[in-house]
């Protein structure tokens, strides 16, 4: 039983019927309704680069003809019973369960986002319809102060906002109001990203670009009125379009199951996804609480790994492969050129070559325009290669081949040691 | 690894100065470490403080604020009020603990 059909969910259903004998093993997916969408394109949408068409699909045709889809809503599992409920009354059993089901914006979880502002001069893109939304608001905004904001990590896509401030800057120099638009990008992070060679490379590209940091923002409320971003140390950032990433929370079902922590994700073993509490279920991609990014990518390498590691399980055998954390993102920095990052748990995104070492053809931490013709090509690659489970030409466990290793040994000092 | 002495006991330190070693901290030493930042302990800097060890202890990381504040029963905005500008990293260096790594 897999509950999610979205990246990770239809990835491990299509995986694991080529795998399962059909006789042995029946795979059920459930999700609310049959739209399975590119969350990618949400990026895209705003700036018209992308039409909603472009990034759904149907969840149907999107899962191998062997599983089974059913369409609901999930009230609670029932874990020692071994049963999911739905909202409609039916019940399955399950010998074994995969939760999938992500992560979600939670606006109503921010005091006064929800107000009379809301989708006015407060928007967001981590939703189908906010990015039809801001898309509609864009077309015509005539310039002002646009404040770019994380409301509290983890997020989906951790590096999206950036590219989002990269993307608005460009859309902007195109239309010819750029001067006409004073840019902040406001974040509870120390600086541009979570880790500290890739911060300092994006946070160079944020000025060059002309937009303001403004760090360490715990967002409290805001302040409707005013419009203003209120953090909890009484700072206050003032806008006139905001678009905010809302705390990000994994589904209620979870919670109400007793199987979450306080922002609804699984804990599960980092390296093999297995609940710490039930040996029955897994928990995959965005809805579980591993330490790596909440990534499409992510998700990837972690049910090619997965994947072999259930086989084992089934067979009553102890799980031998470990996942590595990795993650692999384009980062769009505008006027056709991307930017790569290639890392896991051990090792922050470096500069260097990808795949190949001294040949590329990508580059990471570096803009280029083949990382940017990459990232385009990726929506193609996400429907035909990666949820049909099919294999990419690129291994499970980041490789250190062209990377600038030498870097961790003069850069590791972070930031400078804490003071009064 | 650093080491620092305090309390006349040599401590792990990285290279920020957080304790890394779980069992070298005690309470006095929690409190030298607070005097170390300018944050002067009370009651309720200690609530905190107890709820992070004992967290570390049952779940094997720093609990974030989001943590402390929904299974710690202390609220962020109080948070800020005890450990002035930066309550994550300030709370959980008096508490001998690695930073929350929260972020990815």
């Amino acid at each position: 039983m897999i509950l999610g059909g979205g990246t990770a969910g239809t990835m491990a259903a299509n995986k694991l019927r080529k795998e399962l004998g059909a006789s042995d093993w029946a795979i059920t997916v459930i999700d609310a309704d049959d739209e399975h969408r590119y969350q990618p394109g949400y990026l895209f949408m705003p700036f018209g680069t992308y039409s909603p068409k472009q990034v759904t699909k149907s969840r149907r045709a999107t899962l191998h003809s062997g599983v089974d889809l059913q369409y609901g809503e999930i009230d609670a599992v029932r874990a020692d019973e071994q049963v999911v409920a739905l909202t409609d009354g039916r019940e399955f059993g399950y010998d074994m369960l995969i939760i999938a089901t992500g992560v979600s914006p939670r606006p109503d979880q921010t005091d006064g986002m929800l107000g009379p502002q809301w989708r006015e001069s407060i928007h967001e893109f981590y939703s189908y319809e906010g990015s039809v939304a801001l898309a509609e608001k864009l077309r015509d905004w005539e310039g002002g102060r646009l404040v770019v904001n994380i409301v509290e990590m983890p997020i989906k896509c951790p590096v999206a906002p950036l590219e989002f401030a990269f993307l608005a800057d460009a859309f902007f120099t195109e239309k010819g109001i750029r001067d006409k638009v004073e840019m902040t990008y406001v974040t509870p992070l120390p600086g541009a990203f979570t880790k500290p060679i890739a911060a300092e490379a994006f946070g160079n590209t944020l000025e060059e670009k002309g937009i303001d940091v403004e760090p360490d923002f715990m967002l409290m409320e805001i302040d409707d009125d005013k419009k203003a971003l209120v953090s909890y140390d009484e700072r206050e950032v003032p806008f006139d379009l905001l678009v905010t990433v809302p705390l990000n929370m994994g589904q209620d079902f979870v919670a109400r199951s007793g199987l979450g922590d306080e922002l609804n994700l699984v804990p599960v073993d980092k390296f093999t996804q297995l609940s710490t509490q039930y040996d029955n279920i897994f928990a995959l991609g965005d809805a579980n609480d591993i330490p790596a990014s909440k990534a499409g990518s992510v998700a990837h390498f972690e049910i090619d790994v997965f994947v072999e590691n259930f086989l084992q399980h089934i067979a009553g055998k102890e799980m031998t492969h470990k996942f590595d954390g990795h993650a692999n993102c384009f980062i769009e920095t505008g006027g056709g050129k991307a930017m790569l990052i290639d890392f896991n748990y051990d090792y922050e995104p470096l500069p260097g070559k990808f795949p190949y070492a001294g040949v590329g053809p990508m580059n990471l931490l570096k803009e280029s325009r083949v990382n940017h013709l990459g990232k385009l090509a990726f929506r193609w690659i996400y429907w035909n290669v990666l949820m049909p489970g099919r294999s990419m030409p690129l291994p499970a466990h980041m490789s250190l081949k062209g990377k600038r290793t030498d870097l961790l040994q003069t850069e590791d000092k972070k930031e400078p040691a804490l003071s009064a | 690894m650093a080491t620092t002495v305090i309390n006349g006991k040599e401590l792990v330190v990285d290279d920020e100065g957080f304790m890394t070693e779980y069992d070298q901290w005690d309470e006095n030493i929690g409190q030298e470490l607070a005097t170390a930042i300018g944050v002067d302990m009370t009651d309720d800097h200690w609530k905190v403080i107890r709820f992070l060890r004992e967290d570390f202890q049952a779940k094997g990381e720093t609990p974030t604020i989001r943590r402390v504040s929904t299974a710690g029963g202390v609220d962020t905005k109080t948070l800020f009020r005890l450990f002035p500008k930066k309550p994550a990293k300030k709370m959980s260096y008096i508490a001998g603990l690695p930073k929350p790594h929260g972020c990815v």
